[in-house]
């Protein structure tokens, strides 16, 4: 039983719409409220979409599982990365060494309306995207392997 | 009437709380047990988010700030922090959901003694 | 010869190592088992390794402070904070090392047993993650001082234990068992959540010192305490919420039921650390001190009566369990009912809170070895059912060794371990109420006999003609169970130099609130 042509052709138009606003949710996390798990469940709901617009027998081609897999674990893996950096300078687990510290971090950006630096946050930004990539992987897989389990069953 | 107005919130929090707890203990289907913890889940989130109100306080952010009182922004991470739990928490639950109706062939509580004593 | 970057840094290596290799094992064992196999047993062993350090070096040196994100590990007070403690932090103190070392003991002799023992199923590659994820929780949950990140490694605890109790599915009957622990593991840890928020909205912080500085026990204070005493309690399975022990131990693979029983014991670890760091002389220590002795006499007689007439030997062992928690409940009450008393506390309070501490230890290895060894008849022969074994003590000598080893500790024979720490909270809870004494005394009487019937059901007897060709475990799982068996032993043979280098810093450390918060808030760099 597959779903109306319309839904089949919306779901592709609005799938990258969504996919795009969740990476902004990630990228801005330390700006604008968001971050890397809110960001994740956004672009997860893109996955989510498809999923329900085609067959689980459809998309199992086109995707395999372990890309997934392997994105969520290089998403945790690049989190403690950014964690491990502070252990190498010298301070604790998770230290923020980053911010401020000139080139691409720049300076403290100064209060009022001014055009600042790319990232003064320092590893915050990288961070909320490793999670960002993580949440993304984690989810997908999860809907991948909820929708296999069911599909056989009927609608 | 006005203190019932300020404490809206922890009341909402007690009825949503009442709510859960009473489909995880009388309901026999276990999706809609599955449903109640979401429910108490839900009732514990709005809990710790209304800790960090402060009244006539704006959004906890530096840049361009006027001078005023600002609500607390810690409370926002802990109910992040328990909303993520929460969905790996209805993640597993279901998936073991699929595995009963599979095995069982059906998921009302009343079949699932097969551990006694 | 042990590079200083790793001795600062422990408490943070001890909790990155396993989590990465989590990651890790499923991608190597996609190349090849052996490497995930040496991928696992490798982070273990050096996981287990750093574990001992830290917990050496806090024994030496004391209370071990380490702060996430700061310029320095030390530095728990920031110049410009207002003189409060603002990061997430690890407090280790000689409690928490005792519970690290039951886990680096514990966790790698499970390891080198299940590397064999599980080696015939699939889906391997999410059994070591989520087993590494489960050692993660148990390390977070004892050494952190912050009551929040307590929560959250509880959770990652319960959810990898959840999964891992699932893992055989066993016709749907394990996956039974899993929902039961974890819809109730999911109520109890919501109940801490919000007793986490009612401590910080009165006293806006997180910080375990910082609560305990400022705590007054007004009415709020004491509806927290309830929400987590019921939750902590239902999570080490006392009884009345003990419904989901023997279910949950007896599905899940025996080594997973091993590891288990440490998980149980961090929650009593968590139990303690509220009432005793977070409270201390606030509350009122007579009350609360007895409902915590009551808890425990009727989990002791509860649990013992209920194993007598199983048939499946896990769930037998699932309700000693049970009955084991009562005798550290009864001790450790006992040194709660006499907290604020000094007098009293110096003549049997200490005693008693160092027996219940000593039995955490003393339970962890025994009931472990235990439950590998019937890890180990099942296989060999298939079946967990008492009435089908017979005879096996011809063919499985290491494993009846092993099993009498375990049995004749856990009714607290001589010389074993579990003799010195029953005589300890014998002697002192006869001091507070002789009561009480003799109900321990005819518990662990109990025991013994229950076990006695068990020994004899499996390994008494003439050989049985199906089991006629049944070999011996491998090597590994018998190496596994060798590690705790000799642990078992010489806790027994030197009880005394245990209690006085391992015990008794810890019990003293929990009892004096205020060294544990002079540790945290008057450090600083």
């Amino acid at each position: 039983m597959r779903m109306s042509k319309i839904v089949r052709t919306g779901a592709c138009i609005l799938y990258p719409l969504i996919t795009i606003f969740g990476l902004y949710v990630v990228v801005h996390g330390h700006l604008t409220p968001g971050g890397g798990f809110q960001g994740g469940a956004v672009i997860a709901t893109a996955a989510a979409l498809v999923l329900v617009a085609f067959s689980h027998a459809d998309i199992a081609g086109m995707v395999r599982k372990t890309v997934f897999s392997a994105q969520e674990s290089l998403g945790l893996l690049l989190f403690i990365g950014a964690g491990i950096l502070g252990l190498l300078a010298g301070a604790p687990f998770f230290a923020n060494i980053l911010a401020n510290s000139g080139l691409l971090f720049g300076l403290a950006v100064p209060p009022g309306s001014n055009p600042g630096d790319l990232n003064t946050a320092g590893v915050i930004p990288i961070m909320n995207i490793a999670v960002g990539v993580e949440v993304w992987g984690g989810l997908a897989i999860i809907l991948m392997y909820l929708f296999s389990a069911t599909g056989g069953e009927g609608a | 009437m006005t203190p019932v107005l300020y404490n809206l919130p922890f009341v909402a929090v007690v009825v949503l709380t009442i709510i859960g707890l009473a489909t995880i203990v009388l309901k026999r289907n276990l999706i809609k047990i599955f449903l109640g913890i979401t429910i108490l889940e839900s009732a514990v989130n709005l809990f710790l988010v209304s800790l960090g109100y402060r009244e006539g306080g704006i959004a906890p952010i530096y840049t361009n700030a006027p001078d005023r009182l600002m609500v607390l922004p810690t409370p926002q991470a802990l109910t992040l922090t328990s909303i993520v739990i929460g969905v790996a928490t209805t993640a597993l639950l279901l998936s073991f959901a699929i595995v009963i109706w599979k095995k069982y062939g059906s998921i009302e509580i009343g079949f699932l003694r097969r551990l006694k004593e | 010869m042990i590079p200083p970057f790793v001795i600062e840094n422990s408490p943070a290596l001890m909790v990155i190592v396993p989590f990465v290799a989590a990651f890790i094992a499923p991608f190597s064992g996609r190349v090849a088992p052996a490497l995930r196999a040496l991928v696992v047993g490798g982070a273990m062993a050096i996981t287990s390794a750093i574990t001992l350090l830290l917990a050496s070096d806090v024994y030496a040196h004391g209370t071990r402070l380490y702060v996430f994100g700061a310029q320095a590990a030390t530095l728990a007070v920031p110049p410009d904070s207002g003189g409060i403690p603002v990061r997430i932090m690890f407090t280790v103190d000689p409690m928490s090392a005792l519970m690290l070392v039951i886990t680096a003991i514990s966790a790698f002799a499970v390891v080198l047993y299940s590397l064999t023992s599980e080696r015939h199923h699939s889906g391997l590659g999410s059994y070591y993650t989520l087993f590494l994820l489960m050692v993660t929780g148990i390390l977070g949950m004892v050494s952190t001082g912050d009551i929040f990140n307590f929560f959250v490694f509880l959770e990652i605890l319960s959810i990898a234990s959840a999964g891992l109790i699932a893992f055989r599915i066993d016709g749907g009957v394990a996956v039974e068992a899993a929902i039961k622990y974890f819809v109730l593991s999911t109520i109890g840890a919501l109940a801490i959540l919000f007793a986490i928020g009612i401590y910080y909205g009165e006293y806006n912080a997180l910080n375990m010192a910082l609560i305990a500085q400022r705590m007054q026990f007004t009415l709020l204070d004491q509806l927290a305490l309830v929400l987590i005493i019921a939750a902590l309690a239902m999570k080490c399975g006392a009884v009345p919420m003990h419904f989901w022990t023997p279910d949950a131990y007896s599905m899940a693979p025996s080594s997973i039921t091993a590891l288990l029983v440490v998980a149980s014991q961090a929650s009593l670890y968590g139990l303690f650390r509220t009432v005793f760091s977070l409270y201390n002389i606030t509350l009122n220590a007579a009350c609360v001190g007895w409902l915590i002795i009551i808890l425990g006499v009727l989990s002791m007689v509860v649990g013992v009566t209920m194993a007598i007439p199983q048939k499946n030997v896990k769930r037998l062992m699932a309700y000693h369990a049970i009955s084991q928690t009562g005798y550290m409940l009864l001790g450790v009450g006992v040194g709660l009912a006499v907290l604020g008393n000094q007098p009293l506390l110096d003549a049997f309070g200490y005693m008693a809170m160092e027996g219940g501490i000593f039995h955490i230890i003393n339970h962890a290895m025994y009931k472990g070895l235990l439950f590998l060894t019937a890890g180990a008849i099942f296989f060999r022969i298939g079946t967990y059912d008492l009435n089908k074994m017979g005879g096996l003590g011809h063919s499985m000598k290491w494993t009846m060794i092993f099993f009498i080893i375990g049995a004749l500790a856990i009714a607290g024979i001589p010389p074993f371990n579990g003799f010195a720490s029953k005589l300890m909270i014998y002697e002192s809870v006869f001091a507070f109420n002789p009561v009480l004494s003799v109900i321990a005394m005819v518990v662990s009487i109990l025991t013994l006999a229950s076990f006695v019937k068990v020994f004899h059901s499996i390994f008494m007897g003439p050989v049985l003609p199906e089991y006629k060709d049944v070999r011996e475990v491998p090597r590994p799982m018998l190496a596994g169970m060798g590690i705790l068996a000799l642990v078992v032993i010489l806790f027994g043979i030197f009880p005394s130099l245990v209690v006085e280098t391992l015990v008794a810093p810890a019990a003293h450390a929990l009892a004096d609130q205020g060294m544990y918060i002079a540790a945290v808030i008057g450090g600083g760099v």
